[in-house]
């Protein structure tokens, strides 16, 4: 391991858990880059995670970590920056864990604007339970539990945070290490809910059984579909079909939650507090 | 004279004890400095054609690959 990163993990953990060629590692790689250009103090950040393959993460990194129950990192994480909102929290969870058994717990910590950096690893599939489709598996992926295809309409998770009040969107994938570790930096920037989904990939539930390849086919893939917002406007229309936009997609300022808290305190306490 | 290739000191370097075989970076890497041995793990086979591009060390999920020089990432 680079000395440049040792400090930030738990190098007595390592080797991790995670299969060969799974792009978690990349992701989170990028997430501790973008906390070191931050000069985020490491004793004052705290990693938060649900369930599910992304939510191993916190278990290797060095900062005080929070492994709780599945689609609640938002809810423990919320708990912690209302009660110390001097902390810098993040929460890293998965496609299943945020958007279906979190859905309820995204939706409104998105739209409170609470200042929480969320990264979802999208490898789009429950990778830990054995490769069931998820809710961000698109149309037509096979799955253990849809072994003709899947007939369902996948998310779009980064227009569901903007929609329900994020003021913070961006997407990146595990092939653009630098434009992920940028975006994960503007988003600790933002005072507010800043929500960044990376997408990983899972060469042995989703990429076997859907035929992407190995690892590194699956990483060129990435590289191949994904443009920002100005290279995809620039394409001819026939060229569009099946591309991903990265980089920032929404920032717009509000009202971040536990600094209106804070004036309700000071409020209701007339000045005396 | 030349160094022999196998006397240079090489600026990647793997730990194999933690590199899972995947391939990412021997398929990654644009000069070829890295492929696969008999389990398909890496090992550093051309040092000398090695840029410091850092693009293995970034894209190894396994933190196996450590690059010496190069440019900050």
């Amino acid at each position: 391991m680079n000395p440049e990163i040792a400090q930030y993990y738990r190098v007595n953990k390592l080797p991790h858990i995670w299969c060969p060629g799974c792009s978690n590692g990349i992701v989170v790689r990028s997430i501790v880059e973008a906390i070191d250009k931050a000069g985020l103090d490491q004793d004052k950040t705290v990693i938060v995670s649900g369930i599910g393959c992304s939510s191993r993460a916190p278990g290797y990194m060095n900062f005080d970590t929070l492994h709780t129950t599945h689609g609640r990192a938002l809810a423990f994480a919320t708990g912690v920056k209302l009660a110390k909102p001097e902390l810098n929290v993040f929460v890293i969870t998965g496609d299943g864990d945020c958007t279906a058994i979190g859905g309820n717990h995204f939706i409104h910590a998105a739209r409170r604007n609470i200042d929480l950096n969320v990264i979802l690893f999208n490898n789009n599939i429950y990778g830990m339970t054995g490769g069931q489709y998820s809710p961000t598996s698109p149309t037509g992926t096979k799955a253990t539990t849809a072994v003709y295809g899947n007939i369902e309409r996948s998310f779009d998770s980064c227009k569901l945070a903007q929609t329900a009040g994020a003021s913070y969107v961006a997407r990146g994938n595990a092939f653009n290490t630098r434009q992920l570790t940028d975006i994960i930096l503007k988003g600790i920037e933002n005072p507010g809910f800043s929500f960044i989904e990376a997408l990983s990939s899972c060469p042995v539930y989703y990429g076997r059984r859907n035929k992407k390849g190995g690892p590194a086919d699956m990483l060129k893939w990435q590289r191949d579909v994904c443009v920002t917002q100005a290279a995809y406007d620039r394409l001819p229309e026939e060229k569009r079909a099946g591309k991903i936009i990265t980089g920032v997609l929404h920032h717009e300022p509000q009202p971040e939650y536990t600094a209106e808290y804070a004036k309700i305190i000071e409020k209701a306490q007339g000045g005396n507090g | 004279m030349a160094i022999p290739a196998e006397q240079l000191k090489s600026p990647v370097t793997v730990n194999l004890a933690w590199c899972k075989g995947c391939g990412i970076c021997y398929s990654l890497c644009p000069t070829k400095v890295l492929i696969g041995n008999e389990l398909s793990k890496a090992v550093v086979a051309h040092p000398e054609l090695c840029t410091s591009c850092r693009v293995c060390e970034a894209h190894c999920p396994d933190y196996a690959i450590t690059v010496e020089g190069g440019p900050k990432r």
